[in-house]
Order: structure tokens, then sequence, then C-alpha cells
């Protein structure tokens, strides 16, 4: 690629400047003798011996063992329970409301289901909802979405980016929030309720702040028109995507939640990586010390359901989950750390072994030429 | 060099007549080697540019990326590394045609007189074909010309060609008669003549057309023709006709491109690079199948939440986008970086070898200069080399080093040695001029017996130089009083005739019949009676003279052989102690003479003169008769003693062919010189060795003959081998007939040679050829010489390596994968075709052991590296094609996917692949057999490809699923999920980039700054960059574009993100470094072992021994008469043909009568080979 001659075209002048005496002294054109021209720049120059690398093994397998144990001891007090609603099955309590689903349907389909928890969650408990077969990580889903336009950018918000096609205009009017994304926004609903022993039915306050990333919150998401607290003013010209039954500014009441800056939204518009994946729902903030968050006994989970996924096969869950200092519970982890730490000491013993058996080293005082 | 011929069938130049041969079109003197202007530069060079498969391949992926349903990155990731490859490669472009220009512009910009009605001066680009121009002594010739008129008589005028063919001897051209008698300016600016010539061409030795002057024709050729690039030379000024101008002169015709050389690893990458195109076409075949086959199972149900871009309306459609979507995506395995990185990891290399002090010849001032750039790596893989003898393995330097006088022997340096032991080390030279004025100054001598010996009279001594000075064909040219300069044929004549003259026996000059030497300050004039001149079957010549006391007596000298046998019985006892001498001489590689005299009685001399008279007048059988006449007097001589010629060797050339061919490269000499000669130099460079168990020596003239030699040699060198392979077999055989045909040599004659290159022999020749250790080529043209080098090229598939330094070398060294110019005293015609050059043949072992070894090394880990990251890295996102519906989502964000190849990821292994080294530079001298594996191509070959891909692959398996298994349940510890696209995104990425860290830093074994601060550089630039992508800042000015605000910092700062990251780290490496320690535990290959003992026994270290003298072995008696001269020239002195002629026409006379055979064999070979003959065989 580049030319295969360095400066070797013809020259004809190769030899005249002999022929004259030039005078003046010969410059000589004898190389620098530099430790880098030279190639004799002092190195470090590593080699794999039996007394760098068995103990490097031993070192790996000795630091990744524990590290493995204590990961997996963590991960095994985290306390998780998951429930899949999706209504496949007749027996289901949502069966009838993902059957008798349509876009159209003004009015909302609650499915009741009961559980019991059997062990108390002590700290924080998260609720998420988790759904399957869902393709948040495709190509055309990932890019329609139109960041300038989240960020409160007023252009963009009457004048959605190509990227949102087809779901960048809807009769006319520029669709806010646009794209796809934003267009299927999970909508279920949940309410949970503590069935008490007594027969009272407790609803468990849910938290629905502090579930998004700080900087999506505070940076990438921010409501056009910056301290207009009219946010119907400021989206005054957009209209709702089509799968949505309210505009975006009428998601919550609280003003600092409401509009992109909506952290159910927020969390929503973060894309998962893979087809299965779980979303933060919910915090069921820790209330006291004497008393678990959620005791041992019976729940009632109330559904809303809105999202259809039947049509794609995919399944819908609600999980509570607690969270260690690793966040939740996390098997695979210890597990492989321990696997590939005894693997490292296993291979440590198997090496130093052939190495005694039939090293080639003991002999290699001299080299035979 | 844009001058098209446009089919010109004749070419009529008419003097004087600008208007009428503008009407031609020819092209003017102005030479252009420069290829772009100002204007051109970027349209041309991109056109260049984009001629390059790999920059089409790149254009086309940019154009693919514009079309939004394909485009599965931005536009970005492929035009910032395309535009950065395309702006290196342009800046280097440009500097190289910068320098043309300035060459150019300085050549065309010389001036010179032009003849008109006026005389003009003119710079060389306005000369045109027609004028007429003046040149004067030592001016280059500006342009072809015909040779009008000149200063000397007769027209006569000398030219020194060296620029041109590299003959450095000079030669005469003529003008046509009536030309020269032309004179004056006046005439020539009314010279009309008109030349009808042919077309331009590039051969240098002929020419052919008519003048046609006041109606009449004159033929002229290429005796009437001045070269550009000649150089006048003893001519006052000469004026010649322009016939060729610029482009069209003969030397610009044959300075044409010299042929791209690429190296086998060029080649092979070329292969990997198909295949790997390959298979990413299959990656994208298999993808896209997914791709149909989800669209329509998934994808179609899906549509509620994503409907297809408008024009997909079903899957198959989907599916054909989304390979072109994958083909963009994959398309990184094979990254646009890597030609560049390659390239400048060669001009790295090439820098080294410029820069390399021990490759730097101080007496001339030359250090070594890689020319070409792109071959270092083969410089580690030389199977063959093939050298030319003078000038290369020798200084072509002669010296009169040893002589044996009556028994005495003189100038045996370790005798002097002995006796000079208390003193300084060096003996010293002897001073001639106090006892001499006639002496030579260059001439070196150190024993002062000899001259003490000369000094008190001794008759032998004064008989044994004035033999000397009276028994040759040298021819003496006395420019002032006192100042002598000797026209020898030969330099070993010429080293003899020196050393008389600096003993006291000066030869001044000769005429037909006489010879007038000053013997000891008195002039002496001997009347020359006959030359018994020298041929290849009697090895001796001989002298009868008449002294000025009228005594006659014959003078001979020749090879001991021959000589010994005619000599006087009363000399036996004298013999043996001279044979004794002889032998030693031999051993110690010198050629040797030995030297008689008979005295001839006036009757004896009579009846000789008439039967002598009669053999020479004879018709028939003149030779035989003549042979026959000279035997008969050349009988009962007294023997005198012996000489010892140096045919001095270059610097240390027993050593490095000792040491290149402990690195099992075989050395092949092709030599023009005699068969004798070259033997001899075999020996003295110990290529040849008395242990060897035979050598063949192939000489016969006609085909049966040289099949019948070949076949013999090759039975008993099978038979050899296979009995060696039986007995070496029961004790662990190793290298079993590498060993045991060292026990060989092949000599072969240039006559033989031409048979056994015809295309029924040449498997044959091969064959035996290489089962020998040393080959020896004699008395073979440089077509020869190309010839078979394209032979090995051919059947062994080895890499070869020509050396030579004249420009009979130069079709070899362009033939052969690597050209090596030696920069010595024969022009520069070798070094221009060449790629790499230095000034002397020891550095060759550098060059090859210790460079070439390198860059090969270098080059190959360069390469499984490089292949290996982009399999890692790019792979990925095969394996997430199966988990994102194979829509060709990428893994990484987009920024990453640019800089990775070109920032993060390119220092570290450029900087392997320039400064890596597993050996030390001595210890690979050391120990040569360390160079094997690049001869083997075990380094970097389809098996080494596959495992580097195997394991990118197995990586980028791990770099995928351990995140996946671990983040897909994760969360932070603030409860927010792990599992979203830009986490995953980040943990891969900064995984992948970890991992070819450590990968790379295994790799490295020569650990300097400069790698330190690109490893750690890298690692900190990746950090770096990505915070500054993903930070608010940016985000802020376009929020469009850095999708990942926030996404690094709200990773990295959760601990199971990183616990992740050292697991894949430890998955991928761990394996790594299992298998590279017991590769290195149980098969240490050399460098390993060597590599290991320096860290062991960094201080004690145990010498290799190599025979540092010469000559340490007596051995066989292998003198020969070996004067590089020729037959007819004694006769040629007594006719005194040559005397009128001077002493430069009688150099030409030679030349030319030395190529006759030569021209001969080439017309043959022209004859039965139909393929036109390369330009350089024709220079010669």
């Amino acid at each position: 690629m580049i030319g295969a001659m360095m400066a070797s075209s013809y020259n004809e002048d190769g030899h005249i400047t002999v022929s004259g005496p030039g005078g003046g002294t010969l410059r000589s054109k004898k190389p620098e003798n530099t430790a880098f021209k030279q190639q004799r720049l002092p190195a470090w120059q590593p080699i794999l011996t039996a007394g760098t690398v068995l103990p490097a093994f031993f070192i790996i397998g000795l630091i990744f063992i524990p590290i493995g144990i204590g990961l997996y001891v963590t991960s095994n007090n985290i306390k998780e329970f998951e429930i899949d609603y999706t209504g496949e099955d007749v027996s289901s309590p949502c069966f009838n409301c993902s059957q008798s689903f349509s876009w159209n349907s003004t009015r909302p389909c609650t499915c009741v289901i009961p559980f019991y928890l059997e062990q108390p969650y002590e700290s924080s408990v998260f609720m998420y909802y988790g759904l399957s077969n869902f393709y948040q990580n495709h190509r055309r889903y990932v890019k329609s979405r139109d960041d300038s336009q989240l960020n409160g950018d007023m252009e963009s918000l009457l004048k959605p980016s190509k990227e949102c096609e087809p779901y960048a205009m809807n009769e006319n009017k520029p669709i806010a929030p646009c794209g796809a994304i934003a267009n299927s926004m999970f909508n279920d609903t949940f309410e949970l309720f503590y069935n008490d022993p007594n027969g009272t039915k407790v609803q468990i306050p849910l938290s629905n702040t502090g579930i998004a990333w700080w900087t999506d919150k505070h940076v990438k998401f921010r409501n056009p028109g910056l301290n207009n607290p009219n946010l119907t003013a400021a989206f005054q010209g957009t209209t709702k995507p089509v799968n949505w039954r309210r505009p975006v500014y009428e998601l919550d009441s609280a003003p600092d939640n409401n509009g992109f800056i909506n952290e159910d939204f927020i969390v929503w518009m973060r894309t998962a990586a893979l087809p299965t994946f779980r979303k933060l729902y919910r915090i069921i903030n820790k209330t006291s010390n004497m008393v678990p968050t959620l005791p041992r006994g019976n729940y009632t989970l109330e559904v809303v359901y809105n999202y259809p996924v039947r049509s794609f096969d995919g399944r819908k869950r609600m999980i509570l989950s607690t969270i260690s200092w690793m966040g939740g519970k996390n098997p695979f982890l210890g597990i492989a750390y321990i696997t590939v730490g005894s693997v490292c000491f296993f291979l440590g013993v198997v090496l130093l072994i052939i190495h005694h058996k039939c090293g080639n080293r003991s002999n290699s005082a001299d080299i035979s030429n | 060099m844009t001058h098209f011929v446009s089919a010109e069938e004749e070419r009529r130049v008419r003097a004087n007549d600008r208007e009428y041969n503008e009407k031609f079109q020819y092209a003017s003197n102005c030479i252009m080697t420069s290829k772009y202007n100002i204007v051109t530069f970027l349209p041309v060079n991109l056109f260049e540019q984009f001629q390059e498969v790999a920059n089409t391949y790149f254009l086309f992926l940019l154009i693919l990326q514009l079309i939004p349903q394909i485009s599965s990155l931005s536009w970005f990731t492929t035009i910032v590394p395309l535009a950065l490859v395309l702006s290196i490669t342009a800046v280097k472009d440009a500097t190289d045609d910068y320098f043309r220009h300035k060459s150019d512009n300085q050549v065309n910009n010389r001036h010179l007189l032009i003849i008109t009605l006026i005389i003009q001066v003119l710079s060389w680009m306005n000369v045109r074909v027609g004028d007429i121009i003046k040149l004067e002594n030592n001016q280059f010739v500006a342009a072809d010309l015909l040779l009008l008129s000149s200063s000397e008589p007769h027209g006569l005028c000398y030219i020194e060609t060296a620029e041109l063919d590299g003959e450095t001897n000079m030669k005469v051209r003529q003008s046509v008669s009536v030309t020269s008698e032309l004179g004056d300016q006046n005439n020539l600016a009314s010279f009309d003549g008109e030349v009808v010539c042919e077309p331009p061409n590039n051969k240098l030795d002929r020419f052919c057309g008519t003048l046609y002057w006041r109606d009449k024709k004159y033929n002229l050729t290429n005796q009437n023709m001045l070269l550009r690039g000649c150089v006048l030379r003893n001519t006052e000024a000469c004026y010649g006709l322009v016939i060729f101008a610029g482009p069209d002169t003969k030397l610009m015709q044959n300075s044409g491109r010299t042929k791209f050389k690429r190296t086998s690893i060029d080649r092979l990458m070329n292969t990997l690079v198909l295949w790997i195109f390959g298979f990413l076409v299959c990656m994208g075949v298999i993808l896209a199948v997914g791709n149909a086959v989800w669209e329509r199972e998934v994808g179609s149900l899906f549509q509620s939440y994503l409907p297809w871009d408008p024009p997909v309306d079903n899957f198959l459609f989907s599916a054909f986008l989304s390979f072109w979507s994958y083909v963009i995506i994959l398309n990184t395995v094979v990254p646009i970086s890597l030609y560049v990185s390659v390239e400048v990891i060669r001009l790295g290399h090439s820098y080294f070898i410029n820069w390399d002090q021990q490759m730097f010849c101080s007496q001339c001032n030359t250090a070594a200069e890689a020319r070409t750039t792109t071959l270092n790596e083969e410089l580690g893989q030389v199977e063959y080399i093939f050298s030319d003898k003078t000038g290369t393995l020798t200084q072509n330097i002669m010296s009169f080093n040893k002589c044996s006088i009556n028994g005495q022997t003189y100038g045996d340096l370790t005798r002097l040695f002995v006796l000079l032991s208390g003193e300084a080390t060096d003996p010293l030279r002897l001073d001639f001029t106090p006892f001499n004025p006639l002496a030579d100054q260059d001439f070196c001598f150190y024993d002062d017996t000899l001259l003490e010996s000369v000094k008190v009279g001794d008759s032998h001594t004064h008989e044994f130089f004035r033999l000397l000075s009276l028994c040759h064909t040298v021819m003496s040219e006395e420019k002032s009083e006192g100042e002598l300069v000797y026209k020898a044929q030969s330099p070993d004549e010429g080293a003899l005739v020196t050393a008389a003259r600096n003993f006291g026996f000066v030869f001044r000059s000769r005429t037909p019949g006489t010879i007038t030497t000053t013997e000891m300050g008195r002039p002496v004039t001997y009347i020359l009676l006959a030359i018994l001149d020298f041929n290849n079957i009697r090895k001796r010549m001989s002298v009868i003279v008449r002294n000025p006391e009228g005594r006659i007596r014959l003078y001979c000298k020749g090879a001991d052989t021959v000589l010994l046998e005619r000599l006087h019985p009363c000399n036996q006892e004298l013999m043996n102690i001279t044979s004794d001498h002889l032998n030693e001489y031999a051993a110690d590689g010198l050629r040797t003479l030995a030297l008689a005299y008979r005295d001839v009685s006036e009757d004896e001399w009579e009846t000789w003169s008439e039967s002598h008279r009669c053999a020479d007048k004879a018709t028939n059988c003149r030779d035989d008769r003549l042979a026959a006449a000279y035997e008969e007097i050349e009988q009962d001589m007294m023997l005198l003693g012996a000489t010892a010629i140096e045919d001095k060797l270059q610097e240390g050339v027993p050593e490095t062919i000792a040491v290149l061919s402990l690195a099992n490269i075989k050395i092949w000499v092709l030599t023009g010189d005699k068969q004798e000669t070259a033997v001899n130099i075999g020996y003295s460079c110990k290529m040849l060795t008395d242990d060897m168990t035979e050598v063949f020596i192939i000489s016969g003239h006609t085909v049966q003959s040289v099949r019948q030699e070949l076949r013999s040699g090759h039975r008993s060198g099978q038979l050899h081998v296979r009995l060696s392979g039986v007995s070496v077999s029961l004790h662990l055989g190793i290298h079993t007939d590498k060993e045991h045909s060292g026990q060989f040599a092949l000599v072969i004659n240039g006559h033989s040679l031409a048979h056994a290159l015809e295309a029924d022999m040449e498997t044959e020749f091969v064959s035996t050829a290489c089962a020998c250790k040393a080959v020896i080529c004699c008395r073979v043209t440089p077509l020869q010489k190309a010839q078979v080098v394209e032979l090995i090229k051919k059947h062994k598939k080895a890499v070869t390596l020509a050396i030579g330094d004249g420009a009979n070398d130069v079709s070899m060294i362009k033939s052969a994968h690597i050209g090596v110019g030696i920069s010595g005293q024969e022009g520069i015609q070798a070094v221009l075709a060449s790629d790499y050059s230095f000034a002397q043949f020891r550095f060759l072992q550098r060059l090859l052991l210790v460079h070439g070894r390198w860059s090969y090394l270098r080059m190959c880990r360069f390469l499984c590296y490089f292949f290996y990251k982009n399999f890692a890295f790019t792979m990925v996102h095969f394996w997430f094609g199966f988990f994102c519906g194979f829509s060709a989502q990428t893994v990484y964000d987009q920024y990453f996917i640019t800089l990775y190849n070109i920032v993060y990821t390119s220092l570290p292994v450029l900087a392997m692949g320039i400064f890596d080294q597993d050996v030390p530079d001595k210890r690979s001298l050391e120990y040569p057999k360390l160079y094997e594996p690049g001869q083997l191509n075990l380094l970097f070959n389809k098996r080494e490809f596959f495992i580097c891909i195997a394991q990118g692959i197995y990586t980028s398996v791990v770099l995928f699923f351990v995140p996946f298994a671990v983040l897909s349940d994760a969360t932070q510890s603030t409860g927010v999920p792990l599992a979203d696209y830009q986490t995953f995104a980040v943990t891969t990425a900064t995984a992948l980039v970890i991992v070819v860290s450590v990968q790379i830093a295994l790799d490295t074994g020569f650990w300097t700054v400069i790698n330190h601060v690109f490893v750690w550089g890298s690692l900190g630039s990746y950090f770096t960059i990505m915070f500054a992508l993903h930070s608010q800042t940016l985000f802020r000015i376009f929020p469009n574009q850095f999708h990942f605000v926030g996404s690094a910092q709200s990773t990295l700062l959760q601990p199971v993100v990183w616990l992740t990251i050292a697991l894949a780290t430890a998955i991928c490496i761990v394996p790594v470094l299992a298998f590279r320690f017991l590769k290195v535990d149980l098969k240490p290959q050399l460098s390993d072992t060597v590599r290991y003992t320096q860290l062991v026994r960094q201080k004690k270290r145990k010498p290799i021994g190599r025979s540092g003298r010469l000559g340490a072995r007596g051995g066989s008696r292998r003198s020969g008469y070996a004067f590089a001269h020729q037959e007819g020239f004694g006769e040629l002195i007594t006719s005194g043909k040559n005397m009128r002629l001077s002493s430069l026409a009688l150099a030409t006379f030679a030349s030319r009568h030395s190529s006759s055979w030569i021209d001969t064999l080439r017309r043959k070979k022209h004859t039965h080979t139909h393929t036109p003959p390369s330009d350089t065989s024709q220079i010669v």
C-alpha cells in the first residue's frame, strides 16, 4: 500500500559528485550510535519459566476460590421471588385478560394474583417486571429513538429524527416521544397487598423514584421548555405515541417525575441487552429495623394487564428481590469463580508434575548447535 | 516515463533542422521520473490507491454503510480508518515524489553547449532531437548522440560507461570518417545530414542506422554512438548529433521500474485475507439465514412493536439486507489497518538496517541501505544465496604475498610474528623508496629479508625478479618520467610485475621486439625473441629473450603441476622444498605459480625458431603444432622458485560463509571467472574443504557428457546419503541427509550449465546440485546467472538471495527474491537494481541472521496477534447475532469500533512488530541454527494462522458468554439491572481491551520503554477516551451522537462488572499460559533455550569455536595457473598490432574478445527460447 521503494527512483546523479574534487571534509555517513538506532534499548525480557508460571497458577487459584465462595454465599443469602403472570395457562388468573386484549379497549383489565412468601424479606425489596422473547436489542428497535428530542430540544420535539420512523409522525403531528422504543413502553401496573393473618389487606407502599440511572434522569432526559412548569404547554403541537393511552405529560402527577423525566419511561428507554430481561419497577423501602419489609405470609399482586405479549410468544414476570453489595441474586458468578480457581490450581499441580517428570530445563546448560 | 511510444517504426533526424524534426514530435530531453505535480497529485494518487483491492473494498463498505436499511455502523467507523490509511500513504508518496522532482530538476537544468549558427548555452531539458551539441572532457553525455567529430585524431573519443552498464574500463567510439573531417564549429553548424535509424529501444550494445549526407549513405553502428549516462574521458571535446532524447534514450529505456517483489508472507497474507473474506461471507450467510428464520418465526409476530422498514415486505428481503449489514459489521476481521501496519513495521525494520553501525563500512563511508522496504521479513527465510565472486567475495585485488626463491620462503607472516613477538604486533611495511625511486607506493610487503637478499645481489633472487619483469604481457604507460602505469590484462599478472618493479626490476616499456627494463637502477633492453603464449591446456607461458650480453634465455612461469614435470632432473632437491612451500601457500588459499628458466644456445634457438615458424605458418592444426613446438623447448628447465598471490578475499568472507552454512543456507557461487580461479576461491573461503568426500566437476561440452557427469554425481551422492541414512538412523537419526550431503561439492562450467539448464535435464541438475553442500558455477553469463536463480525458485520453492556488485549481476539480482548489491568499485548498476546494498560481503550474516531473523519473527508475531485480536473483537458480534434477532446490532459502542483498531490496540502490537527481540543479536550470530524456523516457515503459516483464529474465536466466545451469563440476572447495588445494552457493551469492550492487552504482554518478549508506554498508554487511552465520550459535556453538545452518556461511570463503578472482566480475562488467558508453558517446557525451541540460558548464565558464556584463522589445516595441492587472461595476447604483442592502438583500446579489445563465446552462447540460448531476452542480459 505504501509504495515499495524508498526513493529508489533512478538517479543519474549517483557519481557526478565524485568526479568533482568537491573540497571540504567528507561527512561521515556513519549511523548514530544511539541505543534506539542500534536496537540496544534496555529491555525487560520475561520468560515463561516454571518459576514464574506455576506460582501464577497457584496464586490465581488461591485468589479466585475464596472470592468465588464469598460470591456464592452472598448470592445464596439473597431472597428472590418470581411470578409469571403472562396468562398463557387457563388456570392463570390473568388468562382472561390476556385473551381479551385489544388495543382499543378503554377499560383496563385487572387480574389478581395471590402468592405466599416463605421467608421474610428483611432489607429493602426491589420489584422488577421481566419480559421474555422481547427483542429490545434489535438493531432497528435500538436506534428508533431521538435522544435530542428526549433531551428537551424544541426543534427535535417538533421534527423528530428520521430514525424514529415509522413512529415519528402521526396524523401530521410529531410524536413525543418518538420511535419504536417509546411506542412500545411497558404499561402494566402492579399493586402489592399483604394479607394480614387477621384478614386485612394492607397495601404495601411502592416507591417509584430512584429506579433510573442518575445520568439518565438528570442529564440525558429533559423536558422541553426547560423551566416551564406547564408541561402540557411545552408539549403543545405534539401527539402521543400510537400505543400509549395517555400523552407523555400525563405519565405521573408529580412534576419532577412527569414528561420525559418520568422514571418508568426512562427505565424503559434504557434498552436491554438480551431478549429476556428485567427492569426495575418499584422499590419497597425498608421502614424500620424491627419489622421485616415484607414479612412471611400471603400476598396479593394486582396487575392492570395492559401490555400484550402473547402475539409474539412473550412472557411477563414480576420479581421481588433483596440486594447485597454485589447486587441481586447471581449464583453464576460465584460458581464460575470457584470453578476457574480450582481449574487453575489443578492445572498448576498438573504442570508441576509434568515439569518435574519431563521438563527439559535440567540439562539446558548446554546448547547443541 | 509517461511517454507513449506510438509505434514509431523508424526515426528520421535531420541535423540542425528543428522545424523538420518537430514534425515527428520526438520526446524532448526533459526527463520526468516524478509521477505527480501539485494539481494532479490528489486525483492521481487517490486513483492509484483505489486500485489496491483492499482500499476499494473499504470504499465499497463505505458506500454500503450509506444505505440506511443496511447501515449497521455509522459511516465514520469506516471512513476514519480509511482516511487515515489513505493520508499516510499519500504523505509517503508525496515525499518520494518530491525527491524525484528535485533530482529531475537538477538533471534537467545542467548546462551544455549547442551548436547552431551561433553557439548557445542551453540546459539539458531544452535540447531537442537533431541538435548538435558539444561535450567536454569529463562531462556526462546528455542524450544519445551520434558522434560527429572529436578533438582527437580519426574522430576517436573515449567514454566510460560505468553508469550505464557498470563496466569501469574505457571504451572507444569513433565517428564516421566523413563527419570526423568536419572539424570546426562552422562546418558543423551547417551540417545537414539526415539519419534514419531504429526507433528507441533498450538495447545498449546495438544500434543500426544510416546517415544520408550529400547523396551518400553511411552505415551507422553502436561504435558511432555516445549514450546518455556515459562520461567523456581523455578527450578534449567532441560534437554529437542528438538522436534520442530524454525518455527515448537507451539509459531511460533501461531504467524501467524494477519488478515489484512480494514476500512469501505477503502472498500468504493475501491468501489468508481471501480465506477470511470467504469466512466473512459464510458468517454473513449463516446470520442471514438466521435472520430469515427469525423474521419469519418471531419478527413477523413482533411487528406490532417493531414493524419492518418500508422497503422490506418479507423475511427473505430482510435476510438479504441483513447479510450486507453483517458484512459491514464483521469486516473488521480484515481490518484496513492490517496493510498499513505491515508497511509501517517494514519501514521501521528498514530504518534499523540503515541505522546499523555494524553494517557500516568506514573505509568507503557507506552504510547499509534497505532500498526496498517491503522485503525485510523475507531476509529471515533465505535458503539459497547466489553470490558473485569478483568484487563480492573477493576484493578483486591481487597482492604479491609470498614467494619461494631457491628453497627459501619469504613473506611468511607467522614467522615474522614469531620474530617480532616481543615488539609491536603489526609487522612494519617495507619502504621501497630509498632503495628504488621507481617503486609503486601502494605495494605492500613485510618481509625485509627478501629486500636484503636483493640488495646483497643474490643471483637467484635477481633472476627471480628478472623473470617476473620479463615474462608477461603487461603494457606500460609512462605518463611522466618515473610515473609508470601498468595496464595488465589480469590483476594477478599486474601484481607480479609490480612486485618485480618494487624489488628493483622495473619493466619500463616494450616494443614488438624488445623489452626495456631498469634493473637495480640500470636500464637494460632485452630483445624479445618469442612469446610462448598461455592457454588453458598449457597452463604456462614463456618468453625467450636475448639479453644485452647476447645470451638467449627462456623464462617460464606456470602452474606447478605442469612446470615441475618439465624441470631438469638436477632440480629434484629444490623441487621438493619448493613443493612443500607450494603446498603451504595453496593451503593458505593463495594462487601459486612456479617459475623456471632455461638457457638456450644459439643453435638450439635457430633450429627451434625454424620449427616454430613452420608451425606458425601451418594451415591445418596450427594450434596443435604450435603447442608441440612450445613443448619442445620448454624442457629441462631450472627451477627458480614460486610465487604466491593472494586474491584478496573481502574481510570476513570465510567466517561469514561458515556461519551462513551453519544456518543451513546453501551458498552457490556464480562467477564469470575460470574454473581454477573459482575453485581456488572456493577453497580459500572454506566453501570447499579437504574433508569433502568428493568434488564433482562437470565440464562436458555436449548434452550427453553433461548428463553422464550429472548422473554419476547424483548416483554417488544418493548412494552415500542412503548409506549414511541407514547408519545414522541407528543412533537417533536427526538431520540425516543434511549433514551428509555436506560431503559433496559441485563445480560446473558455463558451457555445461547451458546444457544442464535445458528443460529435460534441469530437474536432474537441481537434484544433484541441491544434494551438494557447495555449488560453484564458473564461466557463466549474466543470463545464466539469472536462469540458475529462476531454476531454484521454480524447483525448490525456496527463498533465494542474490548478491553481487557488477552490472553482470543485475539480472540475477533482479530475478532472485532478494537482491543485494555490494556498493563496491564496479559502478552502481548492481546497487541500483538491488533491494539491499552494503559495502562488504560479511555484512550479509548480520543482514540475514540478525535483521532478517528479527524481521521475520516480528512480522510473524505481529500477524498472529493481529488476526487474533480482530477475530476476538469481531466474532463477538456473531454470537450476539443469535440473541438480537440476527439484526446486525453491534455489541459495542460505534466509537469503540472505530477506535479499537487504530487507537486502542494498534500501538502495542506495532511496538512489538518493530522492537521485539527473542534473543539478542550476538546470540543469533553465535547460534546460526536459530535461523532455521524462518526457512521452514514455522512461525507463521496456515497452521499458525488457524491457531490464532481459533484462539481469537475462543476469546470472543468467552468475551460474549461470560458477561452474558453474569449480567443477565445481575443488578447494580442500587437494584438497577445490569443487563442493559450499554452496560453490556462497556463491560464486553473493557474486557476485550484488557484481554488483548494481557495477550500482547504475553507475546512481547522484549519490553523496552516504548513497549511499556504503548501498552499502558493504550489501556490508559481506552479509559480516558471512553470516559470522555461518555461524558456529559459531549452529550450536551451532540445529544444525538453520544448515546452512551454516563455508561462508563455507571458500569465501571460496579464490582460485579470488574469481577466479570477478571473472570473473562482469566478464562481467556489461563489456557494460553498453560499451553505456552508446556510448549517451552517440553519442546523448547532453540530460541527459548538460548533465551533461557541467557537469563541463567549472563556472565558465564561459552564462546562458540569458529575457525578464525585461514588455512589451519594443510591440504592437497590445488594450484592452478589462475590467470584470468586469454590466449592470444602474446601474438598480439609480437605482431605489434596493438602498439598503434592506445592501451585503452587494448582493454576494449580484450573485453570484446573475452566475451565472444558468451555472445555465441547467448545467441544459441535465444534461438532456443523464444522469449525476448530481458533488458539486463543486454547490458553486459
